[in-house]
């Protein structure tokens, strides 16, 4: 909300610059976001009138202008407005001036005609498009009558540009500053001071409101409160200047007096009002009640609405006239041709106005007003106030008596509070006379009642309905700096992480450890994303409305992206990329569930180098093996007791089927590890890369290994090759398993140092060499000891795989 | 005389050799040569049994003194020797040291766990557990719970992603806070607690959006918390995160779940507080929300606000670290640019 602070004036007396209120307002009640001063850096404009007007010699569309500005000699202008015209009184840019957008403003010519200034639309000044009346819109500003402007005088007075406007962020609780006189109490109350409002003063004709006009409120729940009054013989016309000035100050844009004057009373009261045409109405009532499903309705901006049952409209006996408490009718709208006027002030249902402006994309004034809540004590009085302007500003005949359709309680609420427990809950030490004086000072009514306090609180602050919010307005217009700065005293309490948010932290850590740079990705994610690189039957879960396809679902898996933000490097030349991510994926294990379960998991990409070329060494590029080692590094630092092994798959669609592997602990699959499928790589436009992903809550829930001392043997160990060719499809973990069956307990360790197949060796061969190490804590082995097990390992594996020993 | 003689040019001989030699080598082999078993030494020593008695300890005498002496200065020759074999290496085995090393590469900790971290230690340090909770959240345990039913005006303010009427991806963490205040047990003392994790909204991604960022809440529920104890709290972690010269600011505001509640502002950490653009010229920045809890958020917990109350407090690790290291888009937390990742190397 903008407040002028020229008419903020009229209500309450402000002892300190619109700055220095800004300032104070902001940390007492409402934050002040802007100051806006329409004049700052504009100068030497004025007003001029045009004494001689002729065709401009070599253009048609420009004219030149002998124009008037107090000095002794005519300033010649020419001017392309196509509204210019004889003793207009205008706003005149003078030789040097300043204009919006610090534009300089210098003699010249014009197709050879010279030009001393310039003649101003109000664009050209500073005024924001929708605010300028129509008529000014296509052409320069010319000054009505009313303006009483003096010919050379400064223009800013006179089109309000002398103001100072303060910028309210309103919050959703205080929209009773949503008008000038709420705005008032609360500065008021700031600054110590009393605001005083003049109540209008209205005479009615004889005629009964009743005789002409029916008001009927089908439910309360729709409006608990709905007045209307007549007015007859209204001539409509431009409203006086200074009312315009105020409202386009304010954000609105002048139409003519009527229209103008329920505006204007909006903007003192915080009450919308509504205007309708009488003569319009096909029957002389006001109906408010539910629109029928597709009714119809064009509402004043011109558009067509297909209404439904839930919107609230007002309607005549045959259709509906408007969009209640958002916008009016087309059909019903004041016109020049308008002479009887039906004023409309109600308060309509607050969640109804927001579903229906909501779903039609219709917020107003209005609107906003009516979904935060209006001053319900205030509707009368708004009501006589716009009848009391139409009656100064468009000489209409008020009729006699308000309508009344629905009316709710106006009273004051009572709200009991204890000034001990408000202490206690501030901290502070503030005397309950204090307490009582900054009530009074909101205005509130204060009644001490023993060690109680009884604060009467005007409906104009419906936001304040319990102690807490009393506990709010003493605090901030006793000042936050003055609380008292502590921490909180009591019990105990033993701060920490728990054993899961442990557990991911340290996989977080080892694998930074490992090299790779920790990455935050989005879990939404478009559906392809989302579902790739799973391996077990889930289902996605879906946002209703996303805001577009690329984050829809609820990723499944944590490689797409990482796979995403290795692309968004590589595009930029960073080829050598290694990330990981710890987060969690969102799993349905049935596709009726509604919830998806919430998993952590750590996923591991890397692409390129994993070892850059330098003066000693060429580059390593990455390949599965080198990531298939952080992985074992990584689950050996979790320290499981649980055996892990590796199993070839070819189902996972997104990976290599060759060079992939699910990861298994005590035979449960926990993970995988495994190349990007060429092809999918190839597509996404990146080389080799390999990743991983773990599922770190399963692998949680396993086994600790307990970790109790050995000492070092004290006795040598012994060390045996064996070199052995079998057939290329026989597996290394085959052959370590074998080798481990056989190897008896003192085997403690099987190093493969060598494959090799090619030249000596059969086509479909493979040459394995391992080193055997073999360790007694109690003794020193003998060679008989090492040579009898030594023989068992070679008998199973000649047996198991044909193996020739060498 | 005979004997004397030769030994003494053994002696001289000897002597001179070493002095000669160049090469380990060769001094093993004047050893032999004099000393060993065959050497003119022991050859000479050998003719002591045709020497009278009265020539033959003299003789003995000088036998052992050409003998250590031939062995001292072999043994000093050979450390000579070694000493420049070792020097000689050395001199070989000279590097340009200031060629660079071989790395082993260190992963950074994203800029936004750092600062998560960074306060949750603090919160830590002050008794605080951490607490996670559902991403995807019910709109019971979201909205209405932390005093914001189905229509109140207020949802607006956030834009939710719903997966149906009931479920949504949680637009704040205060749900994690609604979940573990109605199962606290008081009568085991007071809850205090931190709530950090990610949020989401229904927002269009730009420079200072993101349907996807992070918050952390606090909780802290007593008999006897007040909003001076809220105001020490904010001021240390102000001052923790922004450095120790930062002074607060509370201003009044509006939660639904708390009341009173005001917006937090610190003291431009950029220009110290005399304005700048960081500040928007006003020598503040606003870095939180915070209240003191509402009392409808302890009923609908079944805790007695006639008994209890407390403070929250809500703020974006994201809009600290842009705060803090002067990051003017949110986007670039989440594309993971390893040129942004590697500049954060605090941790």
């Amino acid at each position: 909300m903008r407040i002028s602070t020229n008419w903020l004036a009229e209500y309450v007396n402000l002892p300190e610059t619109p700055m220095q209120i800004a300032e104070k307002e902001t940390v007492t009640g409402i934050e002040v976001d802007d100051v806006i001063q329409p004049a700052a850096g504009l100068k030497n404009l004025v007003v001029g009138q045009i004494k001689q007007l002729q065709q401009h010699p070599n253009a048609d569309h420009l004219h030149v202008c002998q124009v008037d500005v107090g000095q002794d000699e005519l300033l010649q202008i020419v001017c392309g407005a196509p509204n210019v015209a004889l003793n207009q009184l205008v706003i005149v840019a003078l030789p040097s001036a300043r204009i919006a957008n610090n534009e300089k403003i210098k003699k010249g010519k014009f197709r050879g005609v010279e030009s001393q200034g310039m003649l101003c639309a109000l664009q050209e000044i500073g005024f924001d498009e929708s605010v300028i009346p129509d008529e000014y819109k296509d052409g320069i500003y010319i000054f009505p009558t009313d303006a009483q402007a003096k010919i050379g005088e400064s223009v800013f007075k006179y089109l309000g540009m002398d103001d100072t406007i303060l910028d309210f962020d309103i919050t959703p609780n205080r929209a009773d500053t949503l008008g000038m006189r709420g705005t008032a109490w609360e500065v008021a109350a700031m600054y110590d001071e009393k605001p005083h409002f003049e109540k209008p003063q209205i005479q009615e004709s004889s005629t009964p409101t009743a005789d002409l006009l029916q008001v009927q409120v089908t439910d309360e729940h729709l409006a608990p409160t709905y007045r209307a009054r007549v007015i007859q013989n209204v001539q409509v016309q431009p409203s006086p200047l200074w009312m315009q000035r105020r409202l386009w100050n304010n954000g609105i844009k002048p139409i003519n007096n009527v229209v103008d004057i329920t505006n204007y009373v909006m903007l003192e009261y915080g009450q919308p009002l509504h205007a309708y045409d009488y003569d319009r109405l096909a029957s002389q009532q006001l109906i408010v009640r539910l629109a029928q499903e597709n009714e119809q309705l064009t509402t004043l901006n011109g558009n067509d609405y297909n209404l439904s049952g839930q919107d609230i409209v007002i309607a005549d006996e045959q259709h509906a006239l408007g969009l209640a408490g958002i916008m009016g009718g087309n059909e019903s709208k004041i016109s020049s041709k308008t002479t009887t006027v039906v004023l409309e002030a109600g308060v309509f249902n607050s969640v109804r106005i927001r579903k229906t402006a909501q779903k039609y994309n219709l917020r107003t004034d209005a609107s906003t007003r009516f979904e935060k809540g209006v001053d319900v004590s205030a509707t009368a009085e708004a009501l006589d106030r716009a009848a009391q302007l139409l009656q100064q500003l468009a000489n209409g005949t008020i009729t006699n008596g308000q309508l009344v359709g629905s009316q709710t309680a106006t009273e004051p609420i009572e709200v009991v509070v204890s000034p001990q427990h408000i202490n206690h809950v501030l901290g502070t030490n503030i005397k309950t006379a204090e307490m009582q004086a900054i009530l009074e000072r909101l205005g509130f009514g204060v009644v001490q009642n023993g060690d109680k306090m009884t604060v009467i609180v005007p409906r104009r602050r419906w936001d304040i309905s319990i102690e807490a919010d009393i506990i709010e307005e003493v605090v901030r217009i006793y000042g936050f700096d003055k609380l008292p700065s502590t921490l909180p005293v009591g019990a105990q309490t033993i701060g920490g992480y728990n054993p899961h948010q442990q557990f991911l932290r340290r996989a977080r850590s080892l694998m930074r450890s490992l090299g790779y740079d920790e990455a935050i990705s989005y879990a939404l994610l478009n559906q392809t994303e989302a579902k790739a690189f799973t391996y077990n039957k889930t289902y996605l879960t879906k946002v209703d409305w996303p805001m577009t396809h690329d984050h829809e679902y609820l990723r499944l898996n944590l490689i797409s992206g990482l796979l995403n933000d290795l692309l968004y490097n590589v595009a930029r030349k960073q080829n050598n990329v290694a990330l990981f991510e710890q987060g969690r994926v969102f799993p349905k294990n049935d596709v009726a569930a509604v919830r998806p379960h919430e998993v952590e998991y750590l996923a591991g990409a890397v692409t390129g180098n994993i070892e850059d070329k330098n003066w000693q060494n060429s580059e390593r590029l990455v390949d599965f093996f080198a990531i298939k080692g952080d992985v074992e590094e990584l689950l050996m630092s979790l320290n499981k007791q649980a055996v892990i092994s590796y199993q070839a798959t070819d189902q996972i669609k997104q990976l290599h089927p060759g060079q992939t592997a699910l990861i298994l602990m005590d035979e449960k699959v926990v993970g995988f590890v495994g190349t990007v499928h060429p092809g999918y790589a190839k597509k996404l436009g990146l080389a080799t890369t390999v990743v991983f992903q773990l599922n770190l809550d399963e692998i949680e829930t396993l086994a600790d290994k307990t970790n109790i001392y050995v000492p070092a043997a004290k006795f040598p160990p012994v060390s045996r090759d064996i070199a052995l060719v079998v057939p290329q499809t026989v597996t290394h973990a085959a052959i370590e398993n074998a080798i481990r069956q056989a190897g008896g307990k003192y085997l403690v360790n099987i190093n493969l140092f060598d494959i090799y197949a090619g030249k000596n060796i059969k086509n479909g061969y493979k040459s394995v060499a391992y080193n055997l190490v073999f360790q007694n804590q109690a003794a020193t082995l003998t060679d008989m000891e090492v040579n009898q097990h030594f023989e068992q390992i070679k008998q199973i594996l000649q047996e198991q795989f044909g193996a020739e020993i060498r | 005389m005979e004997l004397k003689k030769i030994l003494n040019d053994l002696h001289e001989q000897g002597l001179q050799q070493i002095k000669n030699a160049e090469q380990l080598d060769t001094l093993n082999e004047i050893r032999i040569k004099f000393l060993g078993k065959k050497g003119p030494l022991t050859q000479a020593l050998r003719g002591m049994k045709d020497l009278s008695e009265q020539e033959r300890p003299q003789m003995g005498a000088l036998a052992n003194n050409v003998r250590n002496d031939l062995q001292t200065a072999l043994e000093s020759a050979r450390q000579r020797l070694e000493e420049q074999a070792t020097q000689k290496q050395l001199q070989a085995e000279k590097i340009d040291v200031t060629l660079p090393g071989r790395h082993r590469h260190l992963g950074t900790k994203h800029v936004i766990t750092q600062v998560m971290d960074d306060i949750e230690e603090l919160f830590i340090g002050l008794g605080y557990e951490v607490v996670n909770g559902p991403e995807v959240e019910e709109d019971h345990y979201n909205f209405e719970m932390m005093n914001l039913p189905k229509d109140h005006p207020a949802r607006d303010m956030q834009d939710t992603f719903y997966i149906t009427k009931e479920i949504l991806m949680r637009t704040q963490t205060s749900p994690v806070q609604a979940r573990t205040l109605e199962k606290h047990d008081f009568s085991k003392g007071p809850l205090k607690m931190i709530s950090p994790g990610k949020v989401y909204r229904r927002d269009t991604d730009d420079a200072t959006h993101s349907h996807q960022f992070n918050q952390i809440e606090g909780l802290v529920i007593d008999k006897h918390i007040t909003m001076a104890d809220l105001k020490g709290t904010l001021e240390l972690t102000a001052r923790h995160v922004f450095g120790k010269e930062r002074q607060i600011r509370l201003r009044p505001s509006y939660f639904p779940f708390t009341e009173p509640s005001v917006e937090v502002d610190v003291s431009c950490f950029a220009c110290g507080g005399k304005g700048c653009a960081v500040c928007k010229h006003t020598g503040w920045v606003e870095v939180l929300g915070a209240g003191m809890v509402h009392p409808n958020v302890l009923v609908n917990a079944g805790v007695d606000p006639q008994v209890y109350g407390g403070f929250a407090f809500g703020l974006g690790p994201d809009r600290f670290a842009m705060l803090k290291y002067g990051i003017n888009d949110i986007r670039d937390f989440y594309l993971n640019d390893i040129r942004f990742l590697e500049q954060f190397q605090g941790e």
